[in-house]
């Protein structure tokens, strides 16, 4: 090959003579050694511009990747996150309400059973005849009740059950507002032109919202609800508590299951394994394990844990068992990966000062690895956090109010309620819906900026 | 490895053997998709105002729940299944064959399917000869003989003059869906029936009959759009030239988007589906496992829950939902049958 700096000597010659480059070729037995190089040198400053865009072109290509996953993915966030930000907000509206012992239907010094009986229901409609007491007809009664969130009697209640003095005396009570209601005072819209509105509020609905805001007695705020109950039939009663706390356990299942066993089989395989048909054979199915597809694992739990063991259904202890062996292989991997990294001179010397094997792995080895460890243990466990599939089968997608209190409580996770609210008929389920995407989301970024931190922190390059 | 499964299978043994002597304190139930979000706030309404905890639903669809719900007897296998049909035979004898004898029947409501377009495109008022007309795979020949052809109809006024010049095109959902079946028995197969050759199939060879009848066609204008109604209603609201087929409360839930098309000269509302005027509804049924009332708590008191007026009543809160009411003397019958938890002795 011609050398570059006799190459560029010779392209100011080449550019007036212009040689033919195909007669170059024909001679090329007979020619010396100078019109060869003259026709590299020709060949290269030919094609040199291509060669530059060629080159300018790949970049560009990379840069257009980035860029049009970057826009994928910038369309989705944005369309969750403008979705589900309204349901962190919810609207309450104030009313007056009057709790004598006669509209309440209860005693005098009432136990509280009989409170939990009594008629506050009757008591809320009662309040809003009062607000409003132009409305006669039955019809638009009946509108009128829609206002207010079917939770509100419960919430009475649990007022008047903690404060049982409260009976006889007449109070102001912020209730929450049903979730068409919500949506109206939440969009902003201008309430005095209903037709402009789009809506199954009826106009005298949009009339009554109108006078109540007007008025000041709505009002927007943080939807604690959100974060503190469980899945609900009506929209604005629903949270994700229960959902969360799901996942929680199954998580710690899964993770106490699956560490110490990933973390046993990787130091084995790695360290004390020998090299045989067998290892081999035990190497290539864990590889094959990571690549089964998930749903698969949850007929397995179904069969095995459930029909056989007699395991709870729905239960977290099962969900963990069963993702825990979705995993197993990518803790193994990873931490493999993390030991292999482990310089064997740290062995030596171990071994050199009169260590055992084990001592070696417990007191040097594996504490050099662990960063790797628990990094590939986060994702793994984040993978874990985001399955669905598996968990159909053995029953966690189901409707959850209670919030669960321990392994064997009928439960759910978070992209099971999302799956869930998705599919409900009430229009603010949507944003239910991103706003619990959001927070899958959130915990997921969580965990691997957890991992990142913890191998920038402790990671030792040698 | 050694240490490996000697430490899963003692992991496994002492969870399963501490398993089966465990109670169940809250009541199962599973099934039907359709029956789901009226189980849901009947579940919640008793979870509250009772000491009793929150019983858990499964969404399974109406084979799976009757499958695990004729499994057998015990706290692992659910208390009640929804069921957007009534159960089969075969179910009910594999539940018998199982040890479930003592299966309570609650008919609680019906279901209107709704084919619906967007409120910015004009009513549809067709009748179901032309849905099947528009939707089979094959259909009789359009120049009246009495054969059948691979449906040629690409615009509705191919069908019939009167209906708009645009292509055919409908969303519903797939094969493996409830709703899909009922609208396959209502509405496809009332409309084949009004061809009287094809009605006479259903005696000479009923195999064919089904076939004929069942069959959608799968040339681009019947649109499987998942399982998943509110992407139908999404899709309506973008596309007005389409139709969709999906249950009525989503129609209820989405009147400012989407409307109903006249079937048969009725719109699917609340009071042509309760008086069966509207052709295309479907009864909703749960069925409840009598032997087990007293070992898991609350079960008769959920019944009562469900069977209240203030719940499936003309005013009540299911209704309100979207689920149509029995009328007066039907739902007084069913509900002293559950009041004094009647099972079903055979299936007439």
């Amino acid at each position: 090959m011609t050398e570059p700096t006799s190459g560029e000597s010779n392209v100011n010659e080449s550019n007036s003579s212009q040689p033919d480059p195909s007669s170059g070729g024909d001679n090329a037995v007979s020619s010396t050694s100078v019109t060869q190089r003259r026709d590299t040198t020709e060949l290269v400053k030919a094609t040199l511009a291509r060669r530059y865009a060629a080159e300018k072109r790949f970049r560009w290509y990379g840069i257009i990747a980035i860029g049009a996953s970057l826009a994928f993915l910038l369309v989705l966030l944005t369309s969750i996150f403008i979705k589900g930000w309204p349901a962190f907000t919810h609207s309450y509206v104030k009313l007056n309400v009057s709790l004598d012992a006669d509209s309440l239907d209860v005693a005098e010094n009432p136990t509280d059973k009989q409170i939990r009986a009594a008629n506050f229901s009757g008591v809320i409609k009662k309040s809003l005849r009062e607000r409003f007491p132009d409305v006669k007809k039955r019809k638009a009664k009946k509108e009128l009740y829609q206002l207010i969130s079917g939770s509100g009697e419960y919430l009475l209640s649990d007022k008047v059950r903690a404060n049982p003095e409260l009976i006889g005396q007449t109070i102001d009570v912020w209730f929450p507002a049903d979730d068409e209601l919500a949506s109206l005072l939440k969009s902003g819209d201008d309430l005095s032109d209903p037709d402009s509105i789009v809506t199954r509020m009826s106009h005298q609905q949009i009339g009554f919202a109108k006078a109540l805001l007007d008025a000041g007695e709505t009002q927007t705020r943080f939807n604690k609800t959100f974060f503190t109950s469980g899945n609900s039939a009506e929209p604005e009663q629903a949270g994700i508590k229960a959902a969360l706390v799901g996942s929680a356990l199954t998580l710690l299942v899964t993770f106490l299951l699956s560490f110490p066993i990933a973390v046993a089989a990787a130091i084995y395989l790695e360290e004390f394994a020998p090299q045989n048909r067998w290892t081999d054979l035990v190497e290539v199915n864990i590889n094959n394990l990571a690549a089964v597809p998930s749903i698969v694992f949850g007929l397995l739990g179904l069969a095995v844990f459930i029909n056989y063991f007699q395991l709870p259904r729905s239960a977290p202890i099962v969900g963990g068992i069963v993702l825990s062996l979705m995993t197993l292989p990518t803790i193994i991997i990873a931490s493999r990966a993390a030991l292999k990294s482990v310089p064997p001179s740290i062995r030596e010397a171990g071994r050199g000062l009169g260590a055992s094997d084990q001592q070696v792995v417990w007191h040097h080895v594996l504490p050099l690895a662990m960063p790797g460890i628990m990094t590939g243990t986060i994702i793994g466990l984040a993978q874990a956090l985001g399955e669905t599939a598996p968990l159909l089968m053995i029953g966690m997608v189901a409707f959850i109010v209670d919030i669960p209190q321990g392994f064997t409580d009928a439960a759910t996770v978070l992209p099971v309620q999302v799956f869930l609210w998705a599919d409900m008929p009430e229009r603010a389920f949507v944003e239910k819906t991103s706003a619990a995407i959001i927070v899958l989301l959130g915990f997921l970024i969580l965990m691997n900026a957890i991992a990142v931190l913890l191998r920038k922190k402790f990671e030792r390059r040698w | 490895m050694k240490k490996i499964s000697i430490l899963m299978g003692s992991v496994l043994l002492s969870a399963g053997l501490s398993a089966p002597a465990m109670a169940r304190d809250n009541i199962s139930i599973v099934g039907s998709s359709t029956v789901y979000p009226f189980a849901i706030v009947v579940a919640e309404r008793f979870g509250k105002s009772t000491d009793f905890k929150t019983p858990k639903i499964e969404a399974t669809g109406s084979g799976g729940g009757m499958k695990l719900f004729c499994s057998g007897l015990g706290v692992n296998t659910p208390d009640i299944t929804n069921s957007s049909r009534r159960i089969k035979q075969s179910e009910f004898d594999s539940c018998r064959a199982n040890g479930v004898t003592d299966v309570i029947e609650v008919l609680i409501g019906y279901d209107g399917i709704a084919i619906a377009n967007s409120v910015d495109a004009e009513q549809f008022d067709m009748s179901t000869k032309d849905l099947f007309n528009a939707l089979a795979a094959e259909v009789p020949n359009p120049d009246g003989s009495e054969t059948l052809v691979a449906n040629p109809y690409q615009k509705w006024s191919d069908i019939n003059p009167d209906f708009p010049d645009k292509r055919i095109e409908v969303m519903g959902p797939p094969p493996t869906s409830g709703t899909r079946d009922a609208f396959v028995e209502l509405a496809m197969e009332g409309g084949c029936s009004a061809f009287d050759f094809i009605k006479a199939m259903e005696k000479s060879d009923k195999n064919k009959f089904k076939t004929v009848c069942h069959t959608m066609r799968e040339d681009g204008a019947f649109i499987e759009a998942g399982e998943n109604d509110n992407l139908i209603v999404q899709k309506l609201e973008a596309n007005p030239d389409a139709l969709g087929i999906f249950g009525f409360s989503f129609l209820e839930q989405n009147s400012d988007k989407v409307q109903s098309s006249i079937i048969d000269g009725f719109e699917a509302d609340f009071d042509s589906i309760a008086d069966g005027d509207y052709a295309i509804s479907r009864p909703l049924y749960f069925y409840v496992k009598a032997q087990h009332v007293g070992t898991v708590p609350g079960i008769e008191e959920y019944l009562a829950e469900f069977t209240r007026e203030s719940a499936w009543g003309e005013d009540g809160y299911l209704t309100e939902k979207g689920m149509i009411p029995l009328d007066d003397d039907l739902r007084d019958e069913v509900g002293d049958a559950v009041a004094n938890l009647k099972p079903l002795e055979s299936l007439d």
